[in-house]
């Protein structure tokens, strides 16, 4: 009994590996609750400006002949219908080609050709925002959009969202094609042992099985091109301010492209005047409505995990 | 023995609840504590003088573990429910039963792996050595160096073969001749001759048989007391099912082994004891009869026993 | 009797032995290896657009483009501004959003109980990952910007402000792409180092970790990948648009202005005069091959170490 240490001893552990590891967790332990601090930070930072201008302007100016903050012109529908002109041409354009892509890659490609196919959407995922801008500005505006409408400046929301539409396919496409992997192939072999054919197959049977993925996709796509600031920042060209349009031809001002010109160039405005507080208002309801999408996006993101 | 919630309670209180029996059981534990001091001390394998008892039941054999009134819980769900059984030194003990009564949960329950699962409670006490392993002072980790684990499919760590046995020691801090370790520990997990010239070659490159094998080099090469095995052939084929069963036999000299199995062949071959569990109503596990392998297999006591070993259930 | 059975047999074997020209199911693989194309057709008209404009300035101008300060004369402006500015926000970044970002993706896959704050932090982080990057523009303009110039670092627009910016833009990203490897790794692993009697941060360190390292250097490259690129939360954060000098001391570096690769591509590019635009191409090819690289290199640590278990 002496020889050894009593077992019950033993089993107690050394207390310096119990400190040791209640050191760890409590350093992992902060980590985590620092993206709590950050939440916090942002909310807290956008809440208290957005009040502080909702309370210094005439709630009037909210509504006015267009977006021209340093006259004390803050039109919110000017702002949100740039932003619902773009978000809809980039959906138009992202939905059908980034759906159809998905539905290729998850259930006609071969396994090559997907493995060449998927890192180029991916390469495509990455490039910059603002050379996508500088791109619909130099290249979509005139070889597309002047073609099509000839009286166009070449600054026009109808470029932006071209632009936006091209920066969210890779987000569509790869969202939905997971949703259509996760199916699984037992529903497909049920199918094609019913002598279902390949589009039938795709288009009644995956599909459907994996709708609240590409629901989705499609949510969280929205999302994106809303919060997109860089594309219309350089291609709906309107700097300065915007009066109110709901023509994708003309130039125009979303919400981020306001935010963007507030913060530089010609309407670079700093201190407390009212033009700078509204960036934080912008930022606020920026926050807000990709929020809820975000929210509404996860649910079905969700949903599709629940299933299988 | 008292559960204290104190965590500094006091050892020596503790150990003379139970004068009689604390006595046998001390002097096993000392034994086996210096066979193993010695071991790790770098012995020859072949040094060691094996206590072992006769084959077959030995009603001698001191209780190594001891089960009393265990039940165990998922959330509110009770997966077994009031266990007691013995577990004896330098034996092998088979858990059999049909699927889902609760076997590998009982199993794990005895090194406290199922305090990794959130939500999940023991009730009754589990002994080692007349120590209470869910007393509130004891690490479980301590537990798992003296209790090693084997599992139903082989998970070598994605290092190399010598990696895999060296990493238990190390994590001890085990100060001495590595090399000889890792080699003793695969000799007598059987796996020395086809491994000795490939050991910076990865685990997972081994067959399902050796692969087992490198895990019992793993788990013995920390110098457990007892090997809980859950199902450990049940992935592989039957030669090297075969090969792990009389590799069993050898390993009982040195150690005591709890197997839990689907195969009531390997249990009537490899076991000692056996413990047959079947499943209540509620879905809970108890035991429906324990005892020496042979008696269980050719003269139950119980009915369900006896349907159970001749097939006619489960 | 005989006779329609002959009929049967007949009429099966031409059904099978005829092949069906399948038109609609031709037509709509085609649309959609179509849209696929559209996909590729844009990314090579977009690199060979910026090639076509952006290659003969890189040609003619050699490395002074590299190496010359901002200008407003086109023929004299570089970038080497927005190198220095790119290189050090990016360190910046992986200094600070990779540790706590890992850390944090250990503790939620590893370490967290299922309680409230656990499930609250990983909804949070989520949302965060979905917030746009201009309002993280407005978090580093209101604290990081705000705390600075409280300090007395000039007007609080500086290198600092914007890194803070960045590494908490893509901490999220971080954190996600982590845990998602740590998730991966399968608990066998674990369960066979508890049952030698490794401790939680033992099998953390030792087994789980090594086999998560390639997906986490994916992620985390990735997220460097993003960092390089993003332009507008910079804008806010105070980064200059125009040109400026600085003395090129380490003080300057951190308190003076400072631009990146993407903001001066911006400039550029809202710039009236013609020669801009050649210039703004040639330092979209400088940024494109930046990012490629980084975006590449993480898509292939990807394949390459796709571990099936």
């Amino acid at each position: 009994m002496t020889a050894a240490a009593p077992l019950d001893s033993r089993l107690r552990g050394t207390r310096a590996r119990r400190r040791n590891e209640r050191s760890v967790k409590a350093v992992l332990l902060f980590a985590a609750v620092l993206t709590v601090a950050i939440s916090i930070g942002i909310v807290s930072s956008l809440i208290f400006e957005a009040f502080e201008f909702v309370r210094s302007v005439d709630l009037g100016r909210l509504f006015s002949a267009g977006w021209f903050p340093r006259r004390g012109l803050f039109d919110l529908p000017t702002v949100l219908a740039g932003t619902l002109i773009v978000t809809a041409v980039a959906m138009l354009l992202a939905a059908p080609i980034g759906l159809a892509s998905a539905v290729y890659l998850a259930e006609y490609a071969s396994p090559r050709a997907r493995s060449i196919i998927k890192p180029v959407l991916e390469i495509l995922a990455g490039i910059p925002s603002v050379v996508l801008g500088f791109f619909a500005l130099t290249w979509i505006s005139p070889n597309i959009v002047r073609t099509l409408f000839t009286e166009s400046t070449g600054f026009s929301l109808l470029a932006a969202g071209l632009g936006v539409g091209i920066l969210t396919i890779p987000l569509v496409a790869s969202i939905s094609e997971d949703a259509m992997r996760a199916v699984p192939n037992s529903l497909r072999e049920a199918s094609y042992g019913l002598g279902a054919r390949r589009v039938t197959t795709s288009l009644r049977v995956v599909a459907p099985a994996a709708i609240s993925g590409i629901v989705a996709a499609l949510i969280l796509a929205i999302s994106r091109a809303v919060g997109e600031t860089m594309v219309v920042a350089i291609a709906a060209g309107a700097s300065g301010g915007s009066l109110f349009t709901a023509d994708p031809r003309d130039p125009g001002q979303t919400l981020t492209a306001a935010m963007a010109s507030l913060a530089t160039g010609s309407d670079n405005v700093t201190g407390n005047s009212s033009a700078f507080l509204s960036l934080f208002f912008l930022g606020f309801v920026l926050f807000l409505l990709t929020l809820g999408l975000n929210l509404i996006g996860d649910v079905f993101v969700r949903r599709t995990r629940q299933v299988y | 023995m008292v559960t204290d919630a104190d965590p500094q309670f006091d050892p020596p209180e503790d150990s003379t609840t139970d004068a009689a029996a604390g006595e046998l059981v001390n002097q096993t534990l000392t034994a086996a504590e210096l066979a193993q001091d010695q071991s790790s001390g770098r012995s020859p394998v072949g040094l060691h003088v094996a206590r072992a008892p006769e084959a077959g039941a030995n009603a001698e054999a001191p209780s190594i573990v001891r089960l009393e009134g265990v039940s165990f819980y998922y959330g509110s769900f009770r997966a077994v429910k009031d266990i007691s059984i013995d577990v004896r030194a330098h034996q092998i003990t088979a858990l059999i039963g049909p699927s889902g009564c609760g076997k590998s949960t009982l199993l794990r329950t005895i090194n406290r792996m199922n305090d990794l699962i959130p939500g999940t409670r023991v009730e009754g006490r589990i002994r080692y050595h007349e120590e209470d392993l869910y007393a509130p002072y004891v690490d479980p980790v301590e537990v798992r160096r003296r209790i090693g684990m084997v599992f139903q499919k082989a998970n070598p760590f994605p290092k190399s073969i010598y990696d895999n046995v060296a990493f238990g020691p190390r994590l001890n801090g085990f100060k001495g001749d590595l090399d000889g370790l890792v080699e003793s520990s695969l000799e007598r997990a059987a796996l020395w001759g086809d491994v000795k010239d490939k050991l910076k070659t990865s685990g997972l490159s081994l067959s399902g048989g050796q692969q087992q094998r490198l895990c019992i080099a793993r788990a013995i090469a920390t110098e457990p007391e007892v090997i809980l095995m859950d199902e450990p052939c049940s992935a592989l084929d039957p030669r090297s099912t075969l090969q792990i069963e009389e590799l069993m036999a050898e390993l009982k000299e040195k150690y005591t082994i709890v197997i839990v199995t689907h195969n009531m062949q390997q249990a009537a071959r490899a076991s000692d004891r056996t413990v047959f569990m079947n499943m209540a109503e509620d879905r809970a596990g108890y035991v429906v009869e324990a005892g020496p392998t042979v008696g269980i297999f050719t003269d139950p006591r119980n009915q369900m026993t006896e349907d159970y070993v001749s097939g006619r259930f489960g | 009797m005989s006779n329609s059975q002959a009929i049967t047999v007949g009429v099966v074997q031409g059904s099978l032995r005829r092949r069906r020209v399948d038109v609609a199911g031709t037509v709509f693989a085609a649309a959609l290896l179509l849209s696929l194309l559209f996909t590729l057709a844009v990314l090579a008209i977009l690199v060979g657009d910026q090639m076509t404009r952006g290659l003969p300035v890189l040609a003619e101008r050699g490395t002074d483009f590299f190496s010359a300060s901002l200008s407003s004369r086109p023929a004299q402006a570089g970038i080497a501004q927005g190198l220095i500015g790119t290189a050090m926000l990016t360190a910046m970044v992986a200094l600070l959003a990779f540790p706590i970002g890992i850390l944090t993706a250990i503790y939620l896959e590893e370490y967290a109980p299922n309680t409230g704050l656990t499930r609250f932090i990983a909804i949070n982080i989520r949302n965060l990952a979905g917030v746009p990057s201009v309002v993280y523009g407005l978090l580093g303009l209101a604290v990081f910007v705000a705390l600075f110039r409280a300090l007395g670092v000039g007007t609080g627009r500086n290198i600092l402000s914007g890194g803070l910016t960045l590494a908490v833009l893509v901490l999220p990203l971080v954190i996600i792409t982590s845990a998602e490897a740590i998730r991966a790794v399968p608990n066998t692993i674990r369960e066979a180092g508890y049952g030698i009697g490794a401790s939680r941060w033992q099998v953390v360190r030792q087994l789980v970790l090594p086999s998560a390292v390639p997906g986490i250097l994916t992620g985390t490259v990735l997220a460097l990948a993003r960092a390089l690129g993003e332009t507008a939360p910079l804008i806010l954060a105070g980064a200059v648009l125009g040109s400026f000098s600085t003395g090129g001391s380490l003080g300057d570096l951190f308190g003076g202005p400072y631009t990146a690769l993407p903001v001066i591509v911006y400039d550029w590019a809202r710039k009236p005069q013609e020669e801009f635009r050649a210039l703004t191409s040639a330092a979209i090819l400088v940024l494109l091959a930046v990012t490629i690289i980084a975006n590449g290199f993480a898509i292939f640590l990807r394949n390459r170490y796709d571990r099936r278990w």
